[in-house]
């Protein structure tokens, strides 16, 4: 693998993985988009299929996939939607999210930034699609750039200043998969969120 | 909880909370491991200074509330927030009904507000005729057994999950298993539809940031995202003590508020939201949005010079969690809505005092709390501050009136206890000296579950002439200050004392006009009478005269040092001031100041693997943590370490007599503790935890015994 990263990204890249891990996210890396997209696509063939959540609402057909990728680009979006040519099962969606309140396989978003000290994601959630595919998913795949990530939240207030203060926005920091400890104070992971995030960092934005 | 109760049936639930097996061993395992995860969360860090700066941070937006609060206004208005002001509890529930029968909404779901907590919302908008649903898996827990929650972050911490289990099964009608991730995943499902379903959403706000209009909510479950996201309306109701000036100021509250209140680094989810956003179901393509900021008291509280300092609290909860009377009896005896020793405080400002006047009583005084808080708040001196508000409104009881007056006069107080050396005479264990036999009658049966000492026969007063030795040169000169339990119950501590002091040319004076130090009215709210014999003390040692004023009880150096200056800072303070500096504990006097070297001893009073039960006022209160380590060394004994060697040992004072059951278990568990280490003997250095230590140990039939630390340097057997 070509290392492109400075010594000091390096080593925030290496908290940000150790902190995300303390709170069950799983990191993967990829040089690029590609292969990052690559990954996606191999975690979505190992994942069990859909546990709807709604009794009610049209049935969905057990062998397809439901993926989400609402704030990918242009081209990426292209790319991903591409590569899922080859797997007829899988269904990609970037909008109307609501039509399926029982949950989506998995919701994949690229995240504005990483804070390495927390293991926390930034993401610009403004649009309801993309807000709803990191809620409604199952399985959350995030690809972060290694050059987003940043040392704390305070370093980096300018920059979170810039998607907060905007009208209209809602951003969010996400830190692991969702969770509670709400019985007995025992641990568990997946509650009204996901109950799985992966992180993909990637080398080359 | 609403109709207002006595003391008396007060104490009936506390003694029903001590009796529930499950409870106890929640909080018990609780205690114990979020003082672990929260020394974990927080490694590496410098926890006082970032303590510090929220609190500085806290101060100056409560200081400044009405201009953050147009600022705030102004910022969200332009956004498109309808913002509303709600001066009462009452105010805030009628203007959040209205919404939601002008927008038609029929079902709401709700993600966990305090606030809403504090204003009964749900019980408002249900007599509307709307479903209410908490969607927070502990709140929707409580919500279906019809309770209140029982701690700030963890609503359901009294119930088991097969309780829990029980109550799905109701709810789902289904048999469901107690496995908590199956229990967890039926929340999940049945919430789900719910969501879905909703007309309107209702959050709280952990912060509201005046200079972008943004409201910040901190959650775990993402079911506060669900919340604003589904729904096409959403209210947020927030307590005009959650304006900051800016996001930098949430960032820096946000480092601590979810160390201290789980141990985690951050929580799973923190929402940003500025002004309403997307909804593709609103007929505009943006969601309705309003912002309730409720006053309710907030503001009178803000003008107060001694309070305003509450609402500093960020809502973490850590109050609750390290509180050894919440360790005993749960979050539902442990405040009306707010929870733990901030809701003791808050009970009174925005619950009224019926609610709070029994509340208040329940603190041992042990300043866990305060060692904790996320926001520097001084809860037990604001605990005492309300205790003694709440007595002044609402009359003092007969006892603590007396015990108020009979303090005021020394030569009054002095020649009562004498009198009550005489009266207890016949009810003296002949065998078993120095032990009461039976209680007076002023006590009730409660009150037995230990052992009391008897009066000496000579208080230490009427023992010093002929203790005393003239040094010539002396290294230095002290005023002994007794205090009263030493000086009448434990004078041979003070005699053990005279002997090292005599051994290290220590030239000591006893000044006969000091009375009680003080903090016995403190604790039972009569807080002029505190400031009368504080005066008194200061009259009392002639400061000139004196290097240091030692004391063997850290109880009285805790409050001769913190607590008279703030008594007198209207009388006296200067006085007060130079007084408090020359007051050091007995520990730090003779290892750091007089540096006593190791004791060459054989015999019985060696080798003894002895344990040391640190006074709440000398750990906390002055901040001294392993001198006696040290001095027990150096007596030839073996220091052997606790499991809980800092936390209270449940007497604190009239605490002990007031809530003699919870006593008794916070006792008890100390003493467990010690038997677990193995100790042949337990060492402190307060005489108020040695008549408890003792008391239990004889009660109990331990098989360690109890002495203060001069005993243990200075032992009997030695001349």
């Amino acid at each position: 693998m070509v290392n492109t990263t400075t010594g000091s990204t390096k080593e925030l890249a290496a908290v940000f993985t150790q902190k995300a891990s303390l709170v069950s996210a799983c990191v993967h890396e990829a040089k690029d988009r590609t292969e990052a997209m690559d990954k996606t696509l191999a975690l979505l063939a190992q994942k069990p299929p859909l546990d709807p959540q709604m009794a009610s609402g049209k049935k969905q057909d057990p062998s397809k996939r439901i993926l989400a990728a609402p704030n990918l680009d242009h081209d990426g979006f292209q790319q991903l939607s591409d590569l899922c040519r080859a797997f007829p099962h899988i269904h990609l969606i970037r909008d109307r999210l609501r039509d399926f309140p029982g949950g989506i396989d998995m919701g994949v978003t690229t995240a504005d930034f990483g804070i390495a000290d927390t293991g926390t994601l930034v993401i610009n959630s403004n649009d309801e699609h993309t807000r709803l595919a990191t809620m409604l998913c199952e399985v959350h795949v995030a690809i972060l750039a290694v050059s987003d990530i940043r040392e704390t939240a305070l370093s980096m207030t300018k920059e979170l200043e810039m998607l907060v203060g905007r009208k209209g926005s809602y951003t969010a920091f996400v830190t692991g998969a969702s969770r509670t400890a709400d019985i007995e104070r025992v641990l568990a992971i997946g509650v009204h969120g996901p109950l799985e995030l992966h992180i993909i960092l990637v080398e080359e934005k | 909880m609403e109709s207002h109760e006595n003391l008396k049936s007060y104490k009936h639930r506390l003694d029903d909370a001590l009796d529930n097996h499950f409870l106890r061993q929640a909080m018990d395992k609780f205690a114990v491991a979020y003082r672990t995860s929260r020394e974990n969360a927080f490694a590496g860090m410098d926890v006082a200074d970032l303590i510090q700066q929220v609190a500085d941070i806290k101060a100056a937006a409560i200081a400044d509330s009405k201009a953050l609060l147009e600022r705030f206004i102004k910022k969200a208005t332009a956004h498109g927030v309808h913002v509303h002001l709600a001066d009462t509890a009452e105010d805030a529930n009628r203007i959040i009904g209205e919404i939601a029968q002008k927008t038609g909404s029929k079902k709401i779901v709700k993600s966990k507000s305090m606030t809403a907590e504090e204003i009964h919302l749900n019980r408002w908008l249900e007599n509307l005729g709307v479903e209410v649903t908490e969607t927070d898996l502990g709140e929707w827990i409580v919500q279906l057994r019809k309770e209140g929650p029982s701690h700030m972050v963890m609503p359901a911490i009294h119930l088991s999950r097969f309780q829990v289990a029980d109550l799905f099964s109701d709810v789902t009608g289904t048999d469901q298993d107690a496995e908590i991730d199956r229990l967890v995943k039926v929340a999940r499902k049945e919430l789900r539809e719910k969501f879905v379903q909703a007309d309107m959403g209702i959050t709280g706000a952990n912060y509201a940031l005046a200079d972008t209009g943004t409201i910040g909510i901190a959650t775990n479950e993402g079911n506060a995202r669900l919340v604003t996201t589904l729904p096409k309306v959403h209210v947020a109701l927030v307590g005009i003590d959650k304006l900051l000036p800016t996001l930098a100021d949430a960032l820096t509250v946000n480092r601590i508020l979810p160390k201290n209140a789980t141990g985690q680094a951050i929580t799973s989810y923190v929402t940003w939201i500025t002004g309403p956003s997307e909804c593709t179901t609103a007929p505009s393509g943006k969601r309705e949005m309003h912002i309730v900021f409720l006053d309710n008291g907030r503001s009178k509280i803000a003008a107060d010079p001694v309070f305003a300092q509450v609402l500093q609290c960020v809502r973490c909860g850590a109050c609750a969690n390290v509180c050894p009377v919440y360790r005993m009896v749960g979050g539902h005896q442990m405040g009306h809505i707010y929870i733990g020793a901030i809701g003791l405080i808050t009970t009174y400002f925005f619950h009224g005092i019926e609610n709070a006047k029994n509340l208040v009583q329940n603190c041992t005084n042990c300043g866990a709390c305060k060692a904790v808080c996320a926001g520097g708040i001084d809860l037990p001196h604001l605990i005492k501050e309300i205790h003694a508000r709440i007595q002044d409104e609402a009359g003092h009881p007969l006892q603590s009136l007396l015990l108020g007056k009979v303090l005021k006069s020394r030569k009054l107080f002095h020649s009562l206890l004498r009198t009550a050396h005489l009266a207890q005479k016949p009810l003296l264990d002949k065998k078993e000296k120095p032990y009461l036999r039976h209680l007076p009658m002023i006590f009730s049966s409660d009150h037995n579950f230990r052992r009391l000492p008897a009066i000496a026969d000579v208080p230490f007063r009427d023992r010093f002439e002929k203790l005393h030795k003239p040094t010539d040169n002396p290294r230095f000169t002290i005023a002994l200050f007794s205090g009263c339990v030493q000086d009448f119950v434990y004078p041979e501590h003070l005699e053990a004392a005279m002997k090292g002091f005599a051994m290290h040319n220590i030239h000591v004076t006893f000044p006969m006009g000091q009375s009680c130090c003080g903090l016995p009215a403190v604790s039972m709210g009569e807080k002029s009478a505190a400031r009368d014999v504080a005066l008194q003390n200061l009259d009392a040692v002639d400061l000139d005269t004196v290097d240091y004023i030692v004391t063997l009880c850290a109880s009285c150096a805790s409050h001769l040092t913190h607590g008279v200056p703030k008594l007198l800072k209207d009388y006296a303070p200067k006085k007060a001031a130079a007084f408090a500096d020359k007051v050091v504990p007995y520990s730090v006097f003779m290892n750091d100041i007089v540096g006593i070297a190791s004791a060459v001893r054989t015999g019985a009073d060696v080798g003894r693997k002895t344990a040391f039960h640190s006074p709440c006022h000398l750990c906390r209160g002055l901040g001294v943590h392993n001198t006696p380590h040290e001095l027990i060394e150096k007596s030839g004994n073996q220091y052997v370490p606790t499991d809980e060697e800092e936390t209270c040992c449940g007497f604190g004072g009239s605490f002990s007599t007031t809530f003699p059951a919870v006593s008794n278990e916070i006792l008890t568990r100390k003493l467990d503790d010690v038997t677990e280490s193995g100790a042949d003997l337990l060492v402190t250095e307060c005489p108020g935890c040695v008549l408890q230590l003792r008391g239990g140990v004889a009660k109990q039939g331990r098989k360690f015994t109890v002495c203060h630390l001069s005993e243990l340097l200075y032992p009997q057997s030695e001349p």
